[in-house]
């Protein structure tokens, strides 16, 4: 038995919408410490799939297990003490603070206390520093302004940086790299590279497919809430099924 | 020598938002002057007030209270429509104490403070999932059923009420029993929604998902702040009570659901200052414009509508603004 640990097992998950089914009948199982791309079109579910993993929707069918623990339908709050965080694909900072003490709030979380064994510490030094990590610059004192007067690329490093301050055994990132420039991708890659290695299972649905699919372990494709491929990102690059759902969508 | 102006708050707010890095007594000053002003003028003035505006201040501490359990509320993005419901559960809780157990005033009144705050907070548990609109529709439904409830049982006094209660043993005492409960309300709230504690109350109200998502039950801090904010109204409630050495169906009177709410909305909402600055304003305005008559509520409605559209952020954050940017002169190389 050498493969590594399951670490998160979905069964058969569904859900909908009215009349829409917005996830059908997923499974797949994650690995400890990989990284699992999700990609498809538009409306294919792939927001869905995280609000259900993370407890943010109740599923109206199948199951979660994480780390051997049945977790669905639990709230949000219990999934993230349990080691699962995420980010928004719409980022969700509050506006009206400065960006280090958006941190605050992750770093006042029952989970952020058992880990540090039973204190907070100085949250607002922590933060700063993970901000520096994120690439705020610290000379620059951009962890002070304000966070509505953050250009997108700091938000969504902030929205990062919020996640990271949890310490999660699985991160889940909801289109971290859409409206970013290219540019800005490339300095987010390496948190991301950094974070795997240092053993951080990851999730990510992204719709920049080449910067996804040079970091990905596997990727998998859902089309219309189904999942419609899985593998390695060669074998998915090549598969008919997505040549066909992204063609079909884009024209 | 050249000299330009500079504004007296930068300073300060740069090197540190704690008071110890302050370099100049100016500062200081800059800083005590606007905390000073509500305790020397609720202490210093009393005394020298005549019985019949004693009266009306003890009043406006209590609305002023109420005012400020409401901004508590609203802090967390819970809307109520029902001090009343806070002021009679605390009412009828010294109330029945004193009426049934004869507990002396010391102790009813902490006793239904924290017991009238948990048994609100448990009432309202169920719609605190509830958003805006749909709370502040429990929260005004609620009073008026336990009116009804008190009216058709009989039970407390039923619509007696419950009478000869012990009073304060002056009005003076009175008096300072509600300033001080006023004071330690309105610095221990500043503080408390200014602390970290505070930032994630503040965010469940403008970003609840955000604040989801970092692992903080939401649900459970809702529940803290309204137990907070219910046993400030509670207290105001139980103080009344032995104010009037009387507890009955008017507490439950709409005029303590109101009156809060229009006095946040005038003084601004989210500091605790304002609202109570609001309740300073059109608690004695109400007793002033009384020798007009049956033309009272339309002259105090008026008011309001000149302060509302006049000031629509409040007057304390008016006030506010205008302070920080007060300016002195400096000497420049
Ligand atoms: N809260 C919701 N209420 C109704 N329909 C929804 C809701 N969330 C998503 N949907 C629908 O479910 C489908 C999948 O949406 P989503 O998961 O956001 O897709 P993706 O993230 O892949 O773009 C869409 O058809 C969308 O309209
Ligand atoms: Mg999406």
């Amino acid at each position: 038995m050498n493969s590594p640990a399951v670490i998160l097992r979905v069964t058969d998950l569904c859900k909908s919408f009215g009349g829409v089914r917005a996830v059908s009948s997923v499974s797949f199982d994650l690995s400890d410490g990989e990284l699992l791309g999700i990609i498809g079109p538009n409306g294919s579910g792939k927001t869905t799939l995280v609000n259900l993993i993370t407890g943010f929707i109740k599923p109206d069918a199948g199951g979660i297990r994480f780390r051997g623990k049945d977790i669905t339908g639990w709230p949000p709050y219990r999934i993230v003490t349990l080691g699962i965080a995420r980010t928004f694909q719409m980022v969700r900072p509050f506006y009206q603070l400065p960006a280090y003490k958006n941190l605050v709030v992750p770093l006042y979380s029952p989970r952020v206390r058992r880990l540090a064994g039973g204190k907070y510490g100085d949250r607002d030094a922590v933060a700063l520093d993970l901000l520096e990590e994120v690439g705020f610059e610290r000379d620059a004192y951009v962890s002070y302004k304000v966070a509505s007067a953050l250009p997108q690329g700091y938000l969504k490093r902030l929205e990062l940086a919020k996640c990271m301050a949890l310490r999660p055994d699985l991160l889940v990132l909801d289109e971290l790299f859409s409206g970013l420039s290219l540019a800005e991708v490339a300095g987010i890659v390496p948190i991301i590279e950094k974070l795997r290695f240092q053993g951080m299972t990851i999730v990510m649905i992204e719709h920049r497919l080449k910067e996804l699919f040079r970091i990905a372990d596997r990727v998998m494709v859902l089309n219309y809430g189904e999942k419609i491929a899985e593998g390695s990102p060669e074998t998915v690059m090549e598969s008919d099924a997505v040549k066909k759902a992204y063609l079909g969508s884009e024209t | 020598m050249k000299r330009r102006k500079e504004r007296i708050d930068r300073g300060i707010k740069a090197r540190s938002e704690d008071i110890f890095a302050l370099t100049s007594y100016r500062e200081m000053l800059y800083l005590l002057f606007p905390r000073a002003v509500p305790v020397v003028i609720l202490l210093g003035l009393t005394p020298l007030l005549s019985p019949y505006w004693q009266e009306v201040l003890i009043s406006t501490a209590v609305y002023a209270l109420l005012a400020i359990s409401w901004d508590m509320l609203i802090c967390a993005g819970l809307v109520s429509l029902g001090q009343s419901l806070f002021y009679g559960i605390g009412s009828y809780i010294a109330g029945a104490l004193n009426y049934y157990w004869h507990w002396s005033p010391l102790f009813t009144i902490p006793v239904a403070t924290v017991g009238g705050g948990l048994l609100c907070t448990i009432l309202l548990l169920p719609v605190l999932r509830l958003r805006g609109i749909y709370f502040a529709m429990v929260t005004l439904v609620l009073p008026l059923m336990f009116l009804r409830l008190v009216e058709a049982t009989r039970i407390l006094g039923g619509t007696e009420g419950l009478t000869g209660l012990t009073p304060f043993p002056g009005q003076l005492t009175a008096l300072y029993v509600i300033q001080l409960g006023l004071l330690c309300a309105l610095f221990g709230f500043r503080r408390i929604i200014n602390s970290d504690y505070g930032l994630i109350v503040r965010g469940i109200n403008d970003n609840d998902r955000a604040v989801m998502s970092a692992g903080l039950n939401i649900h459970w801090y809702k529940a803290q702040v309204l137990f907070l904010g219910a046993s400030v109204g509670a207290f105001t409630g139980a103080f009344g009570t032995h104010l009037d050495m009387f507890a009955g169906m008017p507490g439950f009177a709409l005029d303590y659901s109101i009156m809060p709410l229009a006095a946040a909305v005038v003084g601004g909402t989210g500091t605790f200052a304002g609202p109570m600055l609001g309740a300073f304003i059109l608690v004695p305005l109400s007793e002033i414009l009384r020798a007009l008559g049956a033309l009272r509520i339309v002259f105090y409605g008026l008011f309001l509508v000149i302060f509302v559209v006049a000031l629509p952020e409040g007057i304390f954050h008016y006030l506010q603004r205008k302070y920080h940017q007060f300016e002195r002169w400096v000497e420049v190389e």
